[in-house]
């Protein structure tokens, strides 16, 4: 929905298909933040818990994508503007928003790679995602309202919420802050 | 003898005069030297080019680029300052030579330049504006329009001696 309202935005007409590419991977990068924490909580019908969290690391790994293309487009659109943004040193009050958030999606992906290897606890590991999946919603959601793009202003108001609601929702479900341990145990006592 | 009558509208318009008075002064704290010169605002110089040619109307025109150019201290209006100005339109990109313009200040230091409609790029409707002559200090522009649907922008420049 808030794709096919964006690609009635007037203001297509006077953008060149990169910056217009650029425009839309952020869109869907904000489609797919809806669709992560589904995923894991397994809400999404047709996939249990376990199939969500396989696929929970594709559509991660969609999202860095994304915001590669996101960040890559506006970069060949306009290198000057661009850099200002990345160096936080933009008149835009919604870039350091954005950037902040993409920062985070790369620290959630390279720990996500790495978290094996480096030996890292599960429960380190699920404090650190969500604190970080905390600050790439917030960051990534301030970053869509506050501009005035191809976005139609309604849709992207109510998939903001969306994301916002699943995040909050998935987050208290499933209790993330407590230890793996008091869950098992509790699942058990349920069994 | 005059008198000093207090009633309720004058209180409240020598209120309201004390106020904007405290405001402007916060506002412009260098009030007691003068006129202080325009900073360059963050961003103000992107996608600028050197030289752009002075002409009469930028495209097909629609849209009012208008702002003044005064002198730092006194605050005297600067006449015949060559004024650069470029934007995201409907006839073409920042970077295109074709969305770039100049014009010159008239004797009261005002300028004024028919361009095509500003667009929103980069998530904001706005403008560039460049003073580079030399003669006093570069300075670059970049005001925004509270809406996109507006059909003309204003700038000011006050300028200081390079």
């Amino acid at each position: 929905m808030p794709i096919a309202a964006a690609a009635a935005s007037p203001l297509l007409e006077w953008r060149d298909p990169v910056y217009i590419l650029a425009g839309f991977a952020g869109i869907i990068a904000l489609g797919l933040m809806l669709v992560q924490p589904l995923l894991i909580a397994g809400y999404l019908p047709g996939l249990s818990a376990y199939r969500g969290r396989r696929v929970h690391l594709w559509t991660g790994g969609a999202l860095v994508v994304a915001v590669v293309i996101h960040v890559g487009g506006l970069w060949i659109t306009s290198p000057p503007d661009m850099i200002d943004a990345l160096l936080f040193s933009s008149p835009t009050p919604f870039s350091p928003w954005g950037v902040i958030a993409m920062w985070a999606i790369f620290a959630v992906a390279v720990f996500a790679a790495l978290r094996r290897r480096l030996g890292v606890r599960p429960r380190t590991w699920r404090i650190a995602h969500t604190l970080l999946a905390i600050v790439i919603v917030v960051g990534s959601v301030v970053h869509g309202i506050l501009i005035e793009g191809t976005m139609e202003t309604v849709s992207k108001a109510v998939l903001c919420a969306l994301v916002l609601a699943a995040t909050i929702k998935v987050m208290t479900d499933l209790q993330v802050w407590r230890k793996r341990a008091k869950l098992r145990e509790e699942s058990i006592a349920r069994r | 003898m005059t008198s000093v009558i207090i009633n309720r509208r004058n209180l409240l318009a020598a209120g309201g005069a004390v106020l904007a008075a405290g405001v402007s002064g916060l506002v412009v704290p260098a009030r007691a030297q003068g006129l202080v010169p325009t900073p360059s605002m963050s961003g103000g110089s992107n996608n600028y080019r050197a030289g752009a040619p002075t002409v009469g109307r930028i495209g097909k025109g629609g849209f009012w680029m208008s702002g003044t150019v005064r002198r730092a201290g006194d605050g005297a209006p600067l006449a015949g300052q060559r004024i650069q100005i470029w934007a995201h339109t409907t006839e073409g990109r920042e970077h295109d030579p074709q969305s770039h313009g100049a014009t010159l200040t008239d004797k009261n230091g005002a300028f004024r330049l028919e361009m095509p409609q500003i667009i929103p790029v980069f998530g904001q409707p706005h403008g560039h504006l460049a003073y580079d002559s030399g003669e006093f200090k570069t300075v670059f522009l970049r005001p925004v329009m509270r809406s996109a649907k507006d059909t003309s922008l204003e700038a000011h420049f006050v300028l200081q001696p390079a």
